[in-house]
């Protein structure tokens, strides 16, 4: 297996493919990060579904499998989408999820009819464009890493060039509109480079599944930073980390195609996210969660033996668990061994607990905070 | 042209979304350096008032002119401070790059903010009490702090005209009184500033003049002349009768 891998590495082939792919990830990674902030996310699957028909009808009039004109047509069916889309929502009353169900189904419909009729003529170049569907990272070959190559440095400068105006239309866009940058205008440039970053990657990933690689690996970043810029960043390391790694397993297994498996791969970079991210990931929020419940059912617990001990003039008076237990909500007895162990109780004889001289300390500053907020 | 003493002139303005009219044939003057609340019932109109002088809605009919010129020649002299729930506070992003957005209008395309601009957003922070917070994450932040960083990335504009969409609502006591001072402060520096605001309890208070709306223009003018009961029995309708006793409470007119 490792054998495998290093010798694919230095197949001038699969270099190719590698550096394709990491075009791929990278550019539609860094664009998702726009695509999710602006609630925008189905866009991409719309967009990438409704390039179906634009590949099948440049190839019909070309007659070529020249990654230009495939690219060229994919782009026009995506902007032309994207329009439509544009257009169903200012002048009717369909709801934004209605709009897009009805676009990707439409073209994509409209995809797959003439993809079946071009595979029943006898064009001997046919062969090979179903792999638009769902990918073959396998079918780069150099001449499409330019054209992705230069797509996709095209779609990075703008992103820079207009970093700061992307920025403020997608955090508020009605203000951006008030400074004088025209709203409308830069989120369909969005949109615009969303198309050219998702057509990228079609041959490679296939409409099908091109669009989670947009929409992951943003959501995957958003859970590790709080900055823009780094989220964009880590947006496209996750995007090349999963593609490049879809590649090479699907690579190891003949007739595999690449598409599925880079969405295995950065699933499982999301779900890790999901889970694991520092502050805002699932299971750290649910440790803390518990362990704020801890401290707020001990808190209590201490302080119903300060509140018994107020009647003996002894703050630190051993009482009977069972009293305790009464007022508590149980596993009073765990929760006391804990504070034992945090020298804020004593117990002098089996059943009996107390306040340490600490315990009483604690309490009354517990107390005090509580007056004060 | 005719010398005009009004800084905001409307001229019947009128906005529909579909066939319903929001506004209906809206004519305001608002002079300099007045501290103005837009009032009304709720779906009165009033931020669809302001956002079709701004430009954000596009009007039926009717026009708006600021210093005797159209909006658009005027803009860097005119700044907006949406509602607070109009962005998602989950942005990735810190306090201090929410307020130098208030100079990206004076940067203008492609250029980035510099080290002037990161001393005004700083001075604006300061001026709105945030200063402790400019590197803070702006999920962290509780209502109130929302709506002073809104502030202070308004006040970074260096705007002559401001308006306000609803500041006061979930904001905690201590952050309405000091918006209100600001907001007084502006206006003794001869800034004009417009609030949309719905508390009657505190209209007199905060504001020393009143445009009354209910889809409609009922009154525009200072407090003391046009809040009288008929002006609010109009502006109100028949609500009055519910909310009598907040009527009464301000109809405690001098």
């Amino acid at each position: 297996m490792h054998d495998v891998i290093s010798s694919l590495f230095l197949n001038y082939t699969f270099l190719i493919v590698i550096i394709g792919t990491s075009i791929i990830g990278s550019v539609a990674g860094s664009l998702g990060v726009f695509a999710v902030l602006r609630r925008q996310s189905l866009l991409g699957d719309c967009i990438a579904h409704a390039a179906l028909p634009g590949i099948c009808i440049a190839f019909l009039i070309s007659v070529s499998k020249q990654s230009w004109t495939l690219l060229a047509g994919a782009i026009v069916a995506g902007v032309i989408g994207a329009l439509l889309l544009h257009l169903i929502q200012e002048y009717s009353e369909l709801k934004r999820d209605a709009a897009l169900g009805i676009i990707l189904s439409v073209f994509f419909g409209f995809g797959l009819v003439l993809l079946t009729y071009i595979q029943s003529q006898e064009i001997s170049e046919q062969s090979g464009l179903n792999v638009y569907l769902f990918g073959n990272a396998a079918t780069l070959l150099r001449n499409d890493i330019y054209v992705m190559g230069s797509l996709g440095i095209v779609v990075i400068l703008f992103l820079i060039l207009f970093w700061k105006e992307f920025k403020v239309v997608s955090f508020d866009k009605d203000f951006a509109s008030t400074l004088g940058f025209p709203q409308k205008r830069i989120d369909f440039f969005i949109t615009f480079l969303t198309v050219i970053s998702i057509v990228v990657g079609l041959q490679a990933v296939g409409v099908v599944l091109m669009s989670a690689l947009i929409i992951a690996p943003a959501v995957a970043a958003r859970q590790w930073t709080d900055q823009l810029y780094k989220m964009v960043m880590l947006s496209a390391l996750f995007g090349i980390l999963s593609s490049v790694s879809g590649v090479i397993i699907s690579s190891l297994y003949e007739k595999m195609p690449t598409g599925p498996v880079i969405v295995i791969m950065v699933s499982i970079i999301v779900v890790i996210s999901l889970f694991f991210a520092p502050k805002r990931g699932i299971f750290v929020s649910y440790i803390r969660h518990i362990n704020q419940k801890l401290t707020i059912h001990s808190d209590r617990v201490l302080l119903n033996l300060y509140q018994f001990s107020e009647v003996q003039k002894d703050p630190t008076f051993a009482h009977d668990i069972t009293v305790l237990d009464f007022v508590g909500e149980g596993s009073t007895l765990s929760i006391l061994n804990k504070l034992k162990n945090k020298k804020l109780v004593y117990n002098p004889r089996n059943g009996y607990w107390g306040l340490s001289i600490k315990g009483v300390k604690y309490v009354k500053n517990l107390l005090k905070e509580t007056k004060n907020a | 042209m005719i010398e005009n003493k009004a800084l905001i002139t409307v001229n019947d303005l009128t906005v529909a979304y579909k066939e319903k009219p929001v506004l209906w044939d809206i004519d305001v003057e608002i002079p300099k350096g007045v501290l103005l609340s837009v009032v009304g019932p709720n779906g009165a109109g009033k931020t669809t008032l302001i956002k079709a002088m701004l430009g954000l809605i596009k009007p039926a009919a009717g026009t708006v002119s600021f210093f005797g010129q159209n909006y658009k020649r005027v803009r860097k002299k005119i700044a907006y401070i949406p509602q607070r729930n109009s962005v998602d506070w989950d942005f990735p992003t810190t306090v201090i790059d929410v307020v130098l957005m208030g100079r990206y209008g004076h940067l203008g395309w492609f250029s980035r903010p510099g080290v002037t601009d990161y001393e005004l957003a700083k001075k604006a922070l300061e001026k709105v009490g945030m200063e402790d917070f400019f590197d803070r994450q702006i999920n962290q932040l509780s209502g109130g702090q929302q709506q002073r960083i809104f502030l202070a990335r308004a006040l970074v504009q260096d705007a002559e005209i401001y308006f306000m969409d609803e500041p006061f609502v979930g904001v905690d006591i201590a952050t309405e009184k000091a918006i209100v001072n600001l907001l007084k402060l502006l206006r003794s520096d001869g800034k004009t500033v417009i609030v949309v605001h719905h508390d009657l309890q505190t209209l007199k208070e905060y504001f020393d003049w009143v445009l009354l709306l209910n889809v409609r223009k009922i009154a525009c003018g200072p407090v003391k002349k046009v809040l009288t009961p008929k002006n609010l029995q109009l502006t109100y309708g028949g609500r009055t009768f519910n909310i009598g006793k907040d009527v009464a409470l301000n109809l405690d007119l001098d």
